[in-house]
């Protein structure tokens, strides 16, 4: 295998009990490379990560990670798309990424990809990794945020998340609400913009540090 | 009545300072000489990699991988292959994979080997230093032998290594493995009932288990604080599951357990080497892989055990040549941030050494 050999069962397994106790929250899931994607609404990511933390066993937050789906949007820059869209003019598709093979061995919900699809595509997308030790598995956990939309700081339930979102408040000036500390991480204070937003120049600005 | 006014004083240390190892700079308040509080501040060294890495190809942004955690390029080399390879379905040849293994390991060789030399300088013993890295040497010969780069190797390749391993480099590696086990012991020697040593180590920088887990503390510093966590067996990649080794484990999560754990994991790492270049399998040392790699949209997160700790990328393709997003997760980074509450109610004096057990390098802090 390409990678390591990673029992399915117990993400599946979680994943069922994440289901069937957030019915309303849990907004689709794919599988991917034997890992486990699963899009919650941004509301509830608090509740979720504190399940998954406390009932579910997923005692480590390795990582968040910030995206732009600035270019996957339906009124993104034309031509910087990667392909051209299916369904152009009906319901707007995913953003580019979520549409991964899904496969047999994951009870991915039908009525959660009802609700995708109705759903417009966001502006930002927010993945936190998350990890059970000891038996090595994995899931990741997305809410998408429309731009200038706050999300609330998971600091509350993992500590670990902490220089992190601090990390994507400086690159995408994403709002975490109720973080103990939200300052730029690495950029100077007076910085203007944020530098991984896709309409920040890769040459930055005149006038930058 | 005096020492009333001077009950907290905040002290800067660094950006320039030669024990915070690289351009990191520290706000410290203290209370006479015990330290209240330490806020690292980042960012001196950032490059903005991430942005950068979204303008360039797959392929060439191996060669920027090296830039990070300059210390050990081949596991950021090692780490972002992988994770481009599982996207894009690249099926890498077992040879080439032993030899990724064996590089990947004499990489970690030379990481704590330089790692020691910095660390007992802090504190002091300058001798090790010396020691750390004469030691150190010849693993950088082997790799500019192989790739021609010390330290900013570029030694992996999607789909592979750049090159079969030769006679030559054989030898060397051979001749390393024999000559290693002198070095640790004789560093060992100078500092394992060193009373200085113990002094400085021995209790200090302490972080219970839970809380490290809390924090997110990867590498030699969760194992020092008894868990046994270590990806190379737990989610086993580029073909781990093939090589027996312990993972050296100790539960007092002081300095003194990281230079423990640490000094056995290199013996562990010249076994998995020995293993690997005696069942070195025939065959191709790469895999055919297109020199435009264009991969279909889709997202993957993969990690892999560095020698500071858990080094994860995560890449999201859009049917490109290019990336739409890569974040890597540096485990100095997640590491540092472990720093206050270890220093906490230590003396001033020991910042240096609970900074040098942590083992970061500025280059993944500040990306």
């Amino acid at each position: 295998m390409l990678d390591g050999q990673i029992d399915v069962a117990p993400v599946a397994q979680a994943f069922e009990r994440l289901r069937d106790r957030f019915p309303e929250s849990v907004l689709d899931a794919s599988y991917a490379g034997r890992e486990l994607a699963v899009r919650v609404r941004r509301e509830d990511i608090i509740p979720v990560l504190r399940f998954l933390k406390h009932e579910a066993g997923f005692n480590s937050l390795t990582d968040v990670v910030g995206i732009d789906n600035l270019k996957s949007l339906p009124t993104g820059r034309a031509g910087d798309a990667p392909a051209s869209r299916g369904a152009a003019g009906a319901a707007p598709s995913l953003p580019a990424g979520r549409t991964v093979e899904a496969t047999a061995a994951l009870p991915v919900s039908q009525k959660g990809e009802t609700t995708a699809a109705s759903e417009p595509p966001k502006r930002f997308s927010i993945l936190y990794q998350l990890y059970r030790f000891p038996e090595a598995c994995r899931i990741r956990i997305s809410v998408d945020l429309a731009e200038a939309e706050p999300v609330d700081s998971v600091v509350p339930v993992y500590r670990a998340a902490d220089w992190a979102e601090r990390e994507i408040f400086d690159m995408f000036g994403i709002d975490f609400t109720g973080h103990p500390d939200l300052r730029r991480i690495y950029l100077p204070d007076e910085f203007e913009g944020f530098p991984l937003r896709k309409d920040f120049p890769l040459e930055g600005k005149t006038g930058g540090v | 009545m005096a020492s009333k006014a001077f009950k907290e004083i905040d002290l800067n240390m660094g950006p320039q300072h030669p024990s915070t190892h690289g351009v990191l700079r520290l706000k410290v308040s203290i209370d006479n000489e015990v330290v209240l509080h330490v806020e690292p501040v980042l960012g001196y060294l950032h490059r903005g990699m991430e942005k950068l890495w979204e303008s360039q190809t797959y392929h060439q942004i191996i060669p920027l991988t090296d830039r990070l955690d300059y210390l050990a390029s081949l596991s950021n080399n090692l780490g972002y292959c992988l994770t481009v390879e599982k996207l894009a379905g690249i099926e890498v040849p077992k040879r080439a994979q032993y030899i990724r293994v064996i590089l990947a390991e004499l990489q970690r060789l030379a990481s704590h080997l330089a790692w020691i030399g910095f660390m007992a300088n802090d504190v002091g013993a300058m001798t090790v230093l010396l020691y750390g890295f004469e030691a150190r040497e010849s693993f950088l010969d082997i790799f500019e032998t192989y790739a021609g780069g010390r330290l900013t190797i570029h030694g992996m390749r999607l789909g592979g290594v750049p090159f079969d391993l030769d006679e030559t480099v054989i030898g060397m590696i051979r001749k390393v493995l024999e000559t290693t086990p002198k070095w640790i012991a004789d560093i060992e020697g100078l500092l394992t009932d060193n009373r200085i040593w113990r002094h400085r180590t021995e209790g200090i920088g302490i972080i219970p288990q839970s809380d490290a887990l809390e924090n997110g503390l990867t590498g030699p510093c969760l194992r020092a604080a008894g868990m046994a966590w270590d990806l190379r067996r737990d989610l086993p990649y580029s073909s781990y599951e093939d090589f027996d080794f312990d993972i050296p484990v100790r539960t007092a999560s002081d300095v003194l357990d990281r230079y423990f754990v640490r000094m056995e994991e290199m013996r562990q790492s010249l076994r998995i080497v020995r293993q690997a270049l005696d069942r070195l399998p025939a065959g191709e040392h790469i895999a055919k892989v297109p020199r435009t790699l264009r991969i279909p949209p889709g997202e993957i997160y993969h990690s892999i055990e560095a020698p500071k700790g858990e080094l994860g990328f995560f890449i999201r393709s859009n049917g490109t040549d290019k990336p739409e997003r890569v974040k890597m997760r540096s485990p100095s980074f997640i590491n540092l941030m472990s720093l206050e509450q270890m220093c906490k109610g230590n003396l001033f004096s020991d910042i240096v050494g609970v900074l040098g057990s942590l083992d970061i390098v500025l280059g993944e802090i500040d990306k």
